[in-house]
Formats: structure tokens, C-alpha cells, sequence
């Protein structure tokens, strides 16, 4: 008995043992690879030249967010890789790159962070290889809001301009209306974006408050390094408030050099691209009261999630997050949630499934940002305006607009430029 | 074309005198960028395309010392010897390798010079814009003239670079070392032959052509944004400058400096939209005319 019990039991185990190396040789591998087999996030994305920032912020975030989950042990036990590459700016280079990264490096996903100008050749490339794409960056309302863009694997998480237009429009109706400001004149960079969001500023500043008059508009060129003459034609027009586009280092040439002539002391200030934190504390002597769209600011909304993200992000980065940071950190949670949900499946068509309509809670938290299934644009993201202080949090009095009378507006809108 | 708002503004002494201070402002900077451009051209006969670089590194000289220190005139020397120091070392070491040689190859030379540049601010100060910030001395409200108005600091800027270019008129115009190389430019062979160190005479003036860019890069740093790359805008718009003023004369330099100066402050009120049309349209005119520029000479070397 026991010899027989022993010789079966050795077959047995034999046979297990011979069962177990096959499968090790074979079978189990061929599973625990595709389980362990690195999730790649592609981003082309600008890291040279005078706005390398837009790409060192999105990439710090996008690693952020990705080595958040690979330390949670990732997702079905896939871990993620981000690869980046350098567009440089150019859309030729956009394009390149990103079939780069999805034909040569094997990019499972796209997070898209290139200005407009590179977002458009990065859509045509991701909807030409039916890839999963996110862009991050992009403001550009056309991007997503023309049906003769849409795809079904491509969304955009980023701020659209005809969404700012209506909540500065609003704003800045309701501080003209209050201190009387009728004269106003414009001041921003000579390029599409430059004159688009100016003009739709402007549009929306004039529907909410029809007295508005404008009595000049200046279009320096984009990255002038001096800004003089525009300022002191600004004094000689003597406007009561001023609207500006203008962004970047741009921006913190324009306002050091207006300082010079105490242009701020009487004039009413707007401004676009003001509200990033690299660009206020860039600013030596930022005055007090200037009037700033939301990019992005520590304590608004305030909330444990964006106290944790602030806190993350500035551990891995040598500034607090950008407007485009946070873009890019609510962009990879909506693909993070969206393999949860499909256990780890890289499938875009599966993926843009789970992502139409979702709402994430990174990293703002409250009611979440909604990405909306119809056109694939977010909604319910800060669209506040408020004032500068010279110190730390450097915009307070942040004043919000209703995402429905947005949402609204933005109907009519479409309808007017045939895109509804 | 608005030419109602610019007589106008000229009939007002308090639009006059600001947009003759802008003018000034414009102009002043550009002429310590362009008369280096056009001294090292004059005596080397070399066309340094790598200008650009020499302002960048003057203001980013300039931001580091200050940013070390908070003394701006530290900064302010540190800037300018820093850029004539690098100037002398690309002398030596790069530019006089290709002194004689093909204009592609000394245009080559000097872009790849402008590129290692770059990347090394990139390196060095990170990729992101700098702002120096306005030193507390100049941080007073504008000053006021006749109704307009000029900041303390632009003040300030016009006046050095005045008083700067002066000096160097008068060190080439009235010095013993200026007559050797108003010679060299002539006549680099008999210079030689008299016993003079030529390769370090050329050496000198290569490094003051860059100090001046380096001054101008320093005066630039407390109002403009420090970024990779800074050196190409102001580069292209000072071979404007020598081109109309003509190529080797400081006093041509400062005439055309000037006149774009004034074309883009009378141009901001007047036509807003053709000032860059202007500016090249008056580059083109003198092209025809007198290829050699208003005050230039014929090329020496």
C-alpha cells in the first residue's frame, strides 16, 4: 500500500513536475509576459526653444501621474513607461515623431502635449493608425469642437478657447460694467491664437456688456523681446482697461517693461496667459490687481486632491504645476481609470469606450472634470478669473462661471460657425 | 496707415517726447549691438554671425552675477568683460582658423557656434525664460519731460550706451592704438611690418566687438526675458542696421541705429502694420543705391 501509494505519488509528482516545466517553457510565460508587458505612453511634446516649459510641465506631470500607479504596482500588474520626444515645435516634426513613437517604439497610447499648430499633424497621424490619443495642450476650439475633426480615439483634455472667451467675456463685463470701463484696447502676439482669442474675448466681453468700445488694437510680434512702443502707444491712447493674449516669457517682458511706466496705475489689466505660477514668480515686481484667467493656482479650487497633486508635483519638478501640467496629469488619470475598467486591454477602440463621458476626480477633485462624450472635449474644469498679490498664492478672488451658461453660449456658437 | 494720430502725436509734446524717448530706447540698445557687429567687420572684415550669441551670453553674465551678488554694476561688468572674454577666445581659437576663407564656410563656422550656444545657456540656466528683475537704484516712477514720460532706468541705458559709443569713437578716431587699427583695417601686411602684433591687435578688437554686444546684453537683462536663443531676434535687426549704416563705421551704425529706432516708435502710432515693411523696405533702398551704406566702406580684408 504505501509502496504503491509512494510509487503513484512519485509518478504523480513526476508528472506535475514535467506538467509544470512545460508550462513554465511555454504556456506561463507567454501569460505573465502579456500581464508584466509595459503599458508605453507616447508624448511628442516641445521641449526646446522659448516654450520648452509647455513640454518640461506636461512631461513632469504625465511621469507623475504614471509613476504614481507603477508604485501602486500598476494596473492587472502591467506597469506603464512614458517615452518623450522633442518636437521642437514644428509640426513637420510633430507628425514624425509620433509615427516614431507608435511604429518604433511600440506606444500603446498617445498623450498628445504640442501646441495647436503641432496637435493638428499629431491628430491627422493618430487618426490615420487608429490610436488612442489625448491631447493636452491644445487650446484651439476647431481642434474638437469641428465635427470634420472628430475620431472616435482621439479627446481633447485641455482648455478650449471659445470656453475661456465666454468665462473672461463674462468676467470682464461684469468689472466694466462696475467701474465704468468703456475704452479698452488690446495688446497681443501677431499669430493665429494672438488674434483668435482676442477676438473672441472680446465678442463675448461686448455681449455682456454692449458699451464696451474698443479704441485700439496692437499686435506685436510673437516672442518680441521689447515692448515699448506698444506700451507707450498704450499711453498715448489712454484706454481705461487693456486685454492681452499674450503668454509666456512674452507676458513677463510686457508687464516688467509697463512697470516702467506705471502703466498698471490707471489702466485695467486682462489677461489671458497671466494665471501660471512660473510665470508670476518669474515676474520680479508683480502689481497688485491685474485681472487673470485661471491656469493654475494651489489654492483654487481648494481641495485635499489638488493639495496632493500641488505637493507631488512640485517634488519631481522645479516649479508648482502649469496650466498644461494639470492638463496632462487629468489626462493620464482618464487613461489610467479607462484600463482599469478594460483590466489592462491597450485596445483604443475599448479604451475610447471607457473614456467617452467619464468624469475624473485627479486633481481637482469636487465634482470632477467630465470628459464630454459628444464632441470629446472636457468640461467642469476652473474657468475662474481673479486679481494678483504681490506674494504667494499670487491670484486670489477667484471668481467662477457657470459651466451651464459655458455650455450655452457654446451651442450658439457652434451654430454660428456651422459647427452644430 | 493712421498718418491723422501721428501728426497728431508729433503736434503734442507729450506724445513727442515719449515716443522720441521710445525711439531712443530702441535705437541706443541696438546701436551697441550693431557697432561691434560693424567694428569687428571693419577691421577683421569678418561678418560675425555669431553676434547674437554675445548679447545672449552678456545678459545671462549679467543675470548670474546679479542674481549672486544684487549689485547690478557688478553685473554690468561682469556681462560685458565676460562676453569681450569669449569673444577673444572665439577669435583665437575658431574664427581665425576661417579668417580668408569662403563666407559659407565663416557662416557655417558661426552657426554652429550660435547652436553649441544655445545649447549650452540650456545646459547651464535651464530651457525656461529668466527675468532679472528692475535693481532697486532704477526702481522710481517715470521721469517727466515736457508732459511725457521716461523711465529712470531707460534713461540711464541711453545714456551709458552714449557715453560708451563716444568712447570708442574717440579711442579709434583719436588714439595711437585707434590710428593702428584704423590701419589694420587698411592695410593688415604693413601694419605687420612695422613690428606690430597683429594677432593680438585682431584678438583685441574681436573682444571688444563682443564686449559691446556683452553691454548690451547686460543693459537688455533688468527689462527683457533671458531665453536660449535671445541672440537671433536682435542679430537680425542689427545687420539691418549695419547694412543701412554701412558696414565698419561706428558713426553710420549709430545714424541707422536711430532711424530704425524712430521708424518703429513713429511707426507703432503711425503704421502699426508696415513698420518691419519700412525698416527692410529702407534696407533695400540703400542696397540699391549705395551698396556700401550711408557712411561704409569698401571691405579691407
Amino acid at each position: 500500500m504505501t509502496k504503491t501509494t509512494k510509487g503513484i505519488s512519485r509518478r504523480r509528482v513526476l508528472k506535475g513536475a514535467g506538467a509544470m516545466a512545460g508550462l513554465a517553457a511555454f504556456g506561463a510565460p507567454h501569460i505573465a509576459g502579456a500581464q508584466a508587458k509595459v503599458i508605453k505612453i507616447g508624448l511628442p511634446t516641445i521641449l526646446s526653444g522659448r516654450v520648452a516649459i509647455l513640454g518640461t510641465s506636461s512631461r513632469f506631470a504625465v511621469q507623475l501621474a504614471f509613476n504614481q500607479i507603477n508604485e501602486a504596482g500598476g494596473i492587472n500588474g502591467r506597469k506603464f513607461e512614458v517615452v518623450d520626444r522633442d518636437s521642437k515645435g514644428r509640426p513637420d516634426e510633430a507628425a514624425k515623431v509620433t509615427r516614431d513613437l507608435i511604429n518604433n517604439d511600440g506606444c500603446d497610447i498617445i498623450v498628445d502635449g504640442e501646441a495647436s499648430s503641432g496637435s493638428f499633424a499629431v491628430h491627422e497621424v493618430v487618426r490615420d493608425l487608429g490610436i488612442l490619443c489625448l491631447h493636452t495642450c491644445s487650446e484651439t476650439s476647431s481642434l474638437t469642437a469641428d465635427p470634420k475633426q472628430f475620431s472616435k480615439n482621439v479627446f481633447r483634455c485641455a482648455r478650449q478657447g471659445i470656453h475661456d472667451a465666454v468665462a473672461g467675456g463674462s468676467y470682464a463685463a461684469k468689472i466694466a460694467k462696475e467701474k465704468g470701463l468703456k475704452k479698452w484696447a488690446t495688446c497681443s502676439p501677431d499669430y493665429a491664437y494672438g488674434r483668435d482669442n482676442t477676438a473672441e474675448f472680446l465678442q463675448y466681453a461686448k455681449v455682456f456688456e454692449p458699451s464696451i468700445e474698443v479704441v485700439d488694437q496692437l499686435w506685436p510680434k510673437l516672442f518680441a523681446p521689447d515692448y515699448t512702443e506698444s506700451i507707450t502707444k498704450l499711453m498715448q491712447v489712454k484706454p481705461q482697461a487693456v486685454y492681452s493674449a499674450l503668454w509666456g516669457g512674452d507676458l513677463v517682458a510686457f508687464i516688467e517693461q509697463s512697470n516702467l511706466y506705471r502703466l498698471f496705475q490707471n489702466t485695467a489689466y486682462f489677461s489671458g496667459g497671466l494665471g501660471d505660477p512660473p510665470i508670476l514668480t518669474a515676474i520680479k515686481n508683480l502689481p497688485q490687481g491685474l485681472n487673470t484667467a485661471y491656469r493654475y493656482n494651489n489654492g483654487f479650487p481648494s481641495s485635499p486632491e489638488n493639495t496632493a497633486f500641488c505637493d507631488a508635483y512640485v517634488k519631481v519638478a522645479p516649479h508648482e504645476p502649469t496650466n498644461w501640467a494639470w492638463q496632462n496629469y487629468a489626462a493620464s488619470q482618464f487613461i489610467i481609470e479607462a484600463l482599469r475598467r478594460t483590466n489592462g486591454n491597450t485596445d483604443s477602440s475599448a479604451l475610447a469606450k471607457e473614456i467617452s463621458g467619464m468624469t475624473v476626480k485627479k486633481p481637482f477633485g469636487g465634482a470632477g472634470i467630465t470628459m464630454r462624450d459628444s464632441d470629446h472635449t472636457i468640461i467642469n474644469y476652473p474657468v475662474a478669473w481673479g486679481k494678483t498679490v504681490s506674494k504667494s498664492p499670487w491670484v486670489v478672488d477667484y471668481v467662477d462661471t457657470e459651466w451651464s451658461k459655458i455650455v450655452e453660449l457654446e451651442k450658439e456658437w457652434k451654430k454660428e460657425k456651422g459647427y452644430a | 496707415m493712421n498718418l491723422e494720430a501721428l501728426a497728431s502725436c508729433l503736434s503734442s509734446s507729450a506724445c513727442a517726447v515719449t515716443q522720441i524717448s521710445t525711439a531712443l530706447i530702441i535705437g541706443m540698445l541696438l546701436f551697441m549691438v550693431a557697432s561691434g557687429l560693424s567694428l569687428i567687420f571693419g577691421v577683421l572684415g569678418v561678418i560675425n554671425f555669431a553676434h547674437g550669441a554675445f548679447y545672449m551670453a552678456g545678459a545671462y553674465i549679467a543675470f548670474f552675477t546679479y542674481q549672486a551678488t544684487s549689485s547690478f554694476l557688478l553685473a554690468f561688468l561682469a556681462g560685458a568683460l565676460g562676453a569681450g572674454l569669449i569673444g577673444v577666445i572665439f577669435e583665437r581659437f575658431i574664427i581665425s582658423k576661417v579668417y580668408g576663407k569662403d563666407i559659407l564656410m565663416q557662416l557655417l563656422v558661426c552657426y554652429a557656434i550660435i547652436l553649441i550656444f544655445d545649447d549650452l545657456v540650456k545646459i547651464i540656466a535651464g530651457p525656461e525664460y529668466k527675468m532679472m528683475g528692475m535693481p532697486d537704484v532704477f526702481a522710481l516712477p517715470p521721469l517727466e519731460f515736457a508732459g511725457g514720460f521716461v523711465p529712470a532706468y531707460y534713461v540711464f541705458m541711453i545714456v551709458a550706451s552714449l557715453l560708451i559709443g563716444a568712447m570708442l569713437w574717440l579711442a579709434i578716431e583719436k588714439t595711437r592704438i585707434g590710428k593702428i587699427i584704423r590701419a589694420l583695417a587698411i592695410n593688415p601686411q604693413m601694419v605687420g611690418a612695422l613690428g606690430i602684433n597683429t594677432t593680438l591687435l585682431y584678438a583685441a578688437v574681436f573682444g571688444v566687438g563682443s564686449m559691446l554686444a556683452g553691454i548690451a546684453g547686460s543693459l537688455a537683462a533688468p527689462t527683457r526675458t533671458l531665453t536660449p536663443g535671445m541672440g537671433l531676434s536682435i542679430l537680425i535687426e542689427s545687420f539691418i542696421v549695419t547694412v543701412i549704416g554701412g558696414m565698419g563705421s561706428i558713426v553710420g551704425a549709430l545714424i541707422a541705429a536711430l532711424l530704425i529706432g524712430f521708424t518703429r516708435a513713429f511707426g507703432a502710432i503711425g503704421f502699426p502694420l508696415f513698420v518691419d515693411g519700412i525698416m527692410f523696405g529702407m534696407m533695400a533702398v540703400v542696397l540699391i543705391v549705395k551698396p556700401s551704406g550711408l557712411l561704409g566702406r569698401e571691405i579691407a580684408r
